[in-house]
């Protein structure tokens, strides 16, 4: 299993997620780097992700949208702070029109990824900060509760060695 | 879908309220036993009246209830409210879970 440990803060609003993966840091940073890999995991398996536009660098912006069981889109847009290959990545997350572009450029989540390797095990420290619960929760009626059984089911599969989708 | 549509004022207010550390302390002792706002004034370094403000935010945000008993406001903390909150964070925990664990799909291919 590659979860290790989640800490919520609500006196803060953050959530920090330990994960571990048995690759180097130069593999998972690929996973962040090349959209077609982002868009393999980024949305659940019932709200698959799509990035139209990924500047993977500071100052750089991302587009995506992700599309639900019955074909509606719900769209986003990331804002690039920070890159540091292959160790850290800082961005801005938020909500897009159906256009695509930005709604509202400050209603944004922040997440900070951190990559550090010991003995082969890469592991990967994301810290995600919200501004208010109006914001997390519309983030997770993006067709998140429907994805997680799914993802569920994926993760057992991993576990009985089958080969999933 | 399992994540509660909460009204976005309703939201906003909830996280006004978790927002002050002298206002989770009186969610904290609210849900320890329902007391009234003087009892409540006692455990801080601030007037009655601050603290009646600080109650105020709690019950308009739902977080607590005011009831009146004879003289004394009684508060009861809304552990209903506080659950939602907790969920909210529990669901995008699952979210990235499920992240984590389609990555380690990806990374064995």
């Amino acid at each position: 299993m590659p979860f290790v440990s989640s800490t919520k803060d609500l006196d803060n609003l953050t959530l920090t997620l330990i994960t571990e993966h048995g690759a180097s840091p130069d593999r998972l940073w690929q996973v962040w780097e090349d959209a077609r890999q982002l868009e393999r995991w980024w949305g659940p398996p019932t709200w698959p992700a799509t990035f139209t536009r990924h500047e993977f660098e500071p100052g750089g912006e991302s587009r995506y949208f992700m599309t639900g069981p019955d074909g509606e889109r719900a769209y986003g847009w990331w804002r690039i702070t920070e890159v540091e290959a292959p160790r850290r990545l800082e961005f801005d997350d938020g909500f897009a029109g159906d256009d695509g572009e930005p709604l509202d450029r400050d209603d944004t989540t922040h997440t900070a990824v951190r990559l550090e390797e010991t003995d082969g095990i890469t592991r990967m420290t994301s810290v995600a900060t919200f501004k208010s619960l109006e914001q997390l929760e519309k983030l997770l009626a993006m067709g998140m509760e429907e994805g997680m059984r799914e993802a569920v089911g994926q993760i057992d599969g991993i576990l009985a060695g089958q080969e999933v989708r | 879908m399992v994540v509660e549509q909460l009204r976005d004022e309703e939201t906003d207010r909830i996280f006004q309220a978790l927002s002050d550390s002298t206002r989770r302390d009186i969610i904290r002792q609210s849900m320890l036993r329902e007391q009234s706002v003087s009892d409540l004034a006692k455990h801080y370094a601030m007037s009655f009246a601050a603290v009646q403000k600080h109650v105020a935010v709690l019950e308009r945000a739902s977080l607590v209830r005011k009831e009146r008993r004879g003289r004394e406001q009684i508060v009861h903390s809304n552990p209903e409210a506080l659950r939602r909150a907790a969920r909210l964070l529990d669901a995008y925990e699952d979210l990235w879970r499920g992240r984590a664990a389609r990555i380690d799909e990806l990374l064995s291919d």
